[in-house]
């Protein structure tokens, strides 16, 4: 039997993420399967097609599946669901938006998040924010399992090329419609998949503020993150927030700016490598997590790196 | 327009969790329990719907132990109508809370149903999607906006790097995210005539489910801690640890 990772991708281009679900895959069974199922996608379905270990890739191209609505996919997915011991997702908003729907149509358990895998059937997965990790065993014939991307690494690719398969299945639903879409544009890498992460605090005091860590990351290649306090405050976007209730990371490096280091902000970044924490308050909690602190007004610091780094 | 909104009583939010002793499970003895931060923005929605005339009737449903009836009377108590309380001790799967609502469903028949994303306890993120998958229903997930029109319901939703919106048929799953709403207070006057709101005594058997479990928790430990490190002088120190002793920036 094998395994089938389901391919995030807005239809144009693969998502990395899909690379670290397969390394998740590959450790319950060495045969994996992708599907990619979205409208108009092959490109997607090549570049599928090229990670290591893949060993078939299953195309669903159909107008019904453009918006990866669950509603539309997970009747496919459980047309193809009695081939599979295993079908996993990224547990990213797509993946948990589906994974759900699969499991309890299929009349399984969901095994949500997961950061390890045991056994193939036995996997640890962190609860109550990240406080407590929980090893679970599942008796399900199939399981249903979200990944927690930033807890393994990615897949190589490139050294070989799986073939395509097309499936041609489609269910036309009314139910739900896709309205529309806003996603944020940006030149700097993706916050969940990016090596370094720079992020921003009530510290900042202002949406303007934030050009300085702008430019910071523009120099270090490295995606813009926020803590809550500074998203409610208004300084950026919901999309930017690391936390409990936002994003999780794990990059090599994390430079937290103006961050206090709630309980909420730093279940969110807390295994990422080498955590560097700038603060004016020599108390703030950020300073027990972080390898390197700097006491200091982060407006007189930043400039400082900003020059160190030119 | 009748809204189911199921709630689940967790440990709160304040409160730092412990692992117990022998690891099986964190441990909940003598530990300040409240009604969980994404159900509380699910009450708040549906009242805030009554609010403006387009709910006629809000029922609050919760599965716990006899104690978990406080928090049908919050729920109540900020303005749910009547409430539905399935008596059952300890922690159950997702699939199984979900087949549970999903017998309530059927008695209810609601236009709408709205839970939180997840509880803070197993952070799960299941039960709406599956709840909508066992009734056949629309689901928009991680609503910060909810809007009824013209019999469907509108929903604005947070998803990776930026906002979605997608119109679902009535009747339909929602379940809530932080920016939906901020949950009100209860008035001590509401609290007092909660206490006389209804609430309907059910078991799993009543509804014809049998509670099943095909999860096995081996263990609970606690993370690995991770210690402080070392405080630099200035920025010029920062940089220089940076590029030769973490090698993380060239």
């Amino acid at each position: 039997m094998s395994v089938l990772v389901i391919a995030e991708h807005n239809n144009k281009k693969l998502n990395a993420l899909t690379g670290n679900v397969i390394t998740a895959a590959a450790k319950i069974d060495a045969d994996v399967h992708i599907l990619v199922a979205g409208n108009d996608c092959s490109a997607v379905a090549e570049s599928s097609a090229e990670y290591d270990g893949v060993s078939k890739v299953l195309l669903a191209d159909k107008p019904s599946h453009e918006h990866h609505l669950p509603e539309s996919l997970g009747p496919l997915v459980i047309e193809l669901a009695t081939n599979y011991t295993a079908i996993l997702l990224a547990a990213s908003t797509t993946g948990k938006n589906l994974a759900p729907r699969v499991a309890a149509l299929l009349d399984v358990a969901q095994i949500s998040d997961i950061v390890a895998v045991e056994a193939a059937d036995t996997f640890v997965r962190p609860v109550y924010a990240g406080n407590a990790l929980a090893t679970v065993q599942s008796n399900d014939s199939i399981k249903i399992i979200t990944v927690r991307t930033s807890a393994f690494d990615e897949t190589a690719s490139g050294n070989t090329k799986a073939p395509i398969e097309y499936v041609d299945f489609a269910l036309e639903q009314d139910s739900s419609r896709f309205v529309s879409e806003n996603l944020a544009v940006s030149e700097r890498p993706e916050l969940a998949a990016a090596s370094i992460v720079i992020s921003g605090g009530r510290g900042l005091g202002s949406a303007e503020n934030f050009q300085i860590l702008e430019k910071l990351a523009d120099k270090l290649g490295a995606a813009i993150g926020a803590s809550r306090a500074a998203v409610d405050a208004g300084y950026v976007g919901n999309d930017l927030q690391v936390g409990q209730t936002g994003k999780i990371v794990a990059p090599d490096l994390y430079i937290a700016v103006g961050i206090s280091g709630a309980i909420q902000h730093l279940a969110g970044m807390k295994d990422s490598k080498v955590i560097v924490a700038i603060n004016s308050d020599a108390d703030a909690p950020i300073f027990q997590v972080a390898d390197y602190g700097l006491v200091a007004d982060l407006f007189q610091v930043l400039p400082e790196i900003d020059a160190l780094l030119s | 327009m009748k809204i189911l909104v199921p709630v689940k009583r967790v440990i709160d939010a304040n409160i730092k969790v412990r692992v117990s002793a022998d690891n099986s499970a964190v441990d909940l003895n003598n530990v300040k329990m409240s009604m969980n931060p994404f159900c509380e923005i699910a009450v708040e929605e549906a009242v805030r719907l009554k609010e403006k005339g387009i709910a006629s009737e809000i029922v609050a449903i919760t599965i716990g132990d006899e104690k978990s009836q406080e928090q049908l009377r919050t729920a109540m108590a900020l303005g749910v109508d009547r409430s539905i309380w399935i008596e059952q001790a300890g922690n159950i799967e997702p699939l199984s809370i979900a087949k549970l609502l999903k017998a309530v469903v059927d008695k209810e028949s609601p236009d709408l149903v709205i839970l939180g994303k997840q509880s803070i306890d197993g952070d799960n993120n299941q039960v709406g999607q599956m709840l909508a998958a066992l009734c056949n229903m629309p689901q928009g997930t991680f609503a910060y906006k909810l809007e009824i029109e013209d019999g469907r319901a509108i929903v604005s939703r947070e998803i990776d790097g930026g906002e979605q919106v997608v119109s679902l048929a009535l009747p339909a799953v929602v379940t809530t995210d932080l920016r939906l709403n901020e949950p009100r207070y209860a008035k001590l006057p509401d609290i007092m005539k909660a206490k006389k709101k209804p609430i309907d005594h059910l078991t799993p058997a009543d509804l014809g489910i049998e509670i099943s479990s095909s999860l096995k928790t081996l263990s609970v430990k606690e993370p690995a801690g991770r210690s402080a490190g070392v405080i630099v002088n200035s920025a010029q120190e920062l940089i220089d640890k940076l590029r030769n002793e973490a090698k993380v920036i060239s």
